[in-house]
């Protein structure tokens, strides 16, 4: 039925859709109904996470400043231009250097992809501030969506540890100092950093302790860029992903997007 | 299950949250409830002891892994090394000697000859010995130390460190940047962290 109209409107796409592999895969047309439109969102694994109605005032862009969207689509791109950085780059003090310098001056669209990187992470980190400044100003962090914020909180702490553990990765002097210096804070690690209050005394030494455990030995070597690539490719991301999901998922189990002010 | 069943229940019997809350009085003549004259009913035991066992389980893997991540070994640059003879060293100077491969200054005085560990004690950066102005200065955020390792610029809470030093059996100068003698707590008195000119 919906195929008839559909050759209807716009006969040339007719002998895409009016024949036997066509049907054969897709069974039947969509018929473009509230009620489909609803089922489309809340029958897809990804789409169910948003709700599938949103209030008018949702949709104008200065309740919301398109923000936490725009960081979202900045973290896809920071993960699709960072899978292809990934074929050329090898996280070993020996090669990682060379094989940015190779990036940027001789892989076709190397610099372009690696400066996408680095824009988008940038784009990121401040759109999340962007995000959270607009939450708190239209008052969003408020009970039913107290605990969103909180989730929200942890993802600005994540995206803020994928910028540090992807500052080191180029392994230049810039890279090296500023993870010392981005390092030597955790040795004032209450408890379990060796010059923080009661360190010491619960054993923490500067050979075990949470610096250590960052930088896999008692200075920035060849260690800790292996463990901040592992964290930086894997462990971060998975984890923000995770947590993005609940994120989205919350907005819609909290009521939607937030009332007019 | 066979125990007769008595006719005070026990005020943890609503607890089982599995059961509903008519299975115990319709129990008598059904005659399977859950039976609540133990601490535990059987599915409660069973229940606790799997989580039990899933949360150790995790417990001693992430155990091991937190572990996992402090290797036994190092491969880092050997802490000691030997550096020359006294007489290598003048009085009045900074040696940056050994300060590329070390990180160490080795400065001798009319009284005696000490090891600087070339770590400022601000954030971690290396500071250069500017021998004009007869300083130690931070590039990273302008901490300044005197001759001495000493502080008195810059954003920096403490003097520098001094490393141990000593005489090796050949009559060479034993340095070690493991072992570390900081001023604050009163650790430059200590003989191993500096040759007294009178020694050597």
């Amino acid at each position: 039925m919906a195929e008839s109209t559909a050759k209807k409107k716009q006969p040339l796409l007719a002998g895409l859709t009016d024949n036997y592999v066509w049907r054969s895969i897709f069974r039947h047309g969509y018929a473009d109904t509230p009620r489909n439109r609803v089922l489309q969102v809340a029958a897809n694994v990804w789409l169910h996470l948003h709700p599938s109605k949103i209030r008018r005032h949702g949709v104008r862009f200065k309740f919301t400043w398109c923000a936490g969207g725009l960081t979202f689509l900045l973290y896809l791109v920071t993960v699709v231009t960072g899978v292809v950085l990934m074929f050329y780059y090898r996280p070993t003090a020996e090669y990682a250097y060379w094989d940015v310098k190779y990036l940027d001056f001789d892989v076709p669209f190397g610099m372009l992809m690696r400066n996408m990187h680095r824009w988008a992470a940038h784009g990121m980190v401040i759109y999340i501030w962007v995000h959270m400044l607009r939450v708190f100003m239209t008052g969003s962090y408020k009970p039913p969506r107290e605990f969103n914020w909180v989730v929200g909180v942890v993802l600005l702490t994540l995206t803020l540890l994928l910028s540090f553990t992807g500052y080191l990765l180029p392994w230049d002097q810039l890279a090296i100092w500023a993870v010392t210096v981005g390092t030597n804070m955790a040795r004032a690690t209450p408890l379990l950093g060796n010059e923080g209050p009661l360190g010491p005394e619960l054993g923490a030494t500067a050979r075990y302790d949470a610096r250590s455990l960052l930088t896999g030995g008692t200075l920035v070597g060849a260690p800790t860029l292996l463990r901040f690539y592992v964290l930086h490719c894997i462990v971060l991301p998975i984890a923000a992903s995770i947590l993005m999901i609940l994120h989205f998922w919350r907005v819609r189990k909290d009521g939607g997007i937030s009332g007019p002010l | 299950m066979d125990d007769p069943k008595s006719g005070a229940e026990k005020p943890g019997a609503e607890k089982p949250g599995a059961e509903k809350p008519g299975a115990e009085q319709g129990a008598a003549d059904a005659g399977a409830p859950p039976e609540r004259n133990h601490i535990w009913a059987r599915r409660e035991f069973t229940s606790l002891a799997a989580s039990g066992a899933i949360l150790g389980c995790l417990g001693v893997a992430g155990g091991a892994i937190v572990r996992q991540l402090f290797p036994r070994v190092l491969f880092e640059p050997a802490t000691a090394f030997k550096a020359g003879y006294p007489n290598e060293y003048i009085v009045g100077e900074v040696s940056e000697k050994w300060m590329k491969t070390q990180r160490v200054w080795i400065v001798r005085n009319e009284s005696e000859i000490y090891a600087l560990l070339g770590i400022c004690t601000h954030l971690g950066c290396t500071p250069r010995w500017l021998g004009a102005e007869g300083k130690f200065k931070c590039p990273c955020h302008g901490s300044g130390y005197y001759i001495d390792g000493v502080n008195f610029e810059g954003p920096t809470p403490r003097p520098l460190e001094r490393v141990r030093i000593a005489l090796a059996d050949d009559g060479q100068i034993l340095v070690d940047t493991s072992v570390r003698f900081r001023h604050e707590l009163g650790q430059w008195s200590d003989p191993q962290s500096f040759l007294r000119s009178a020694d050597v």
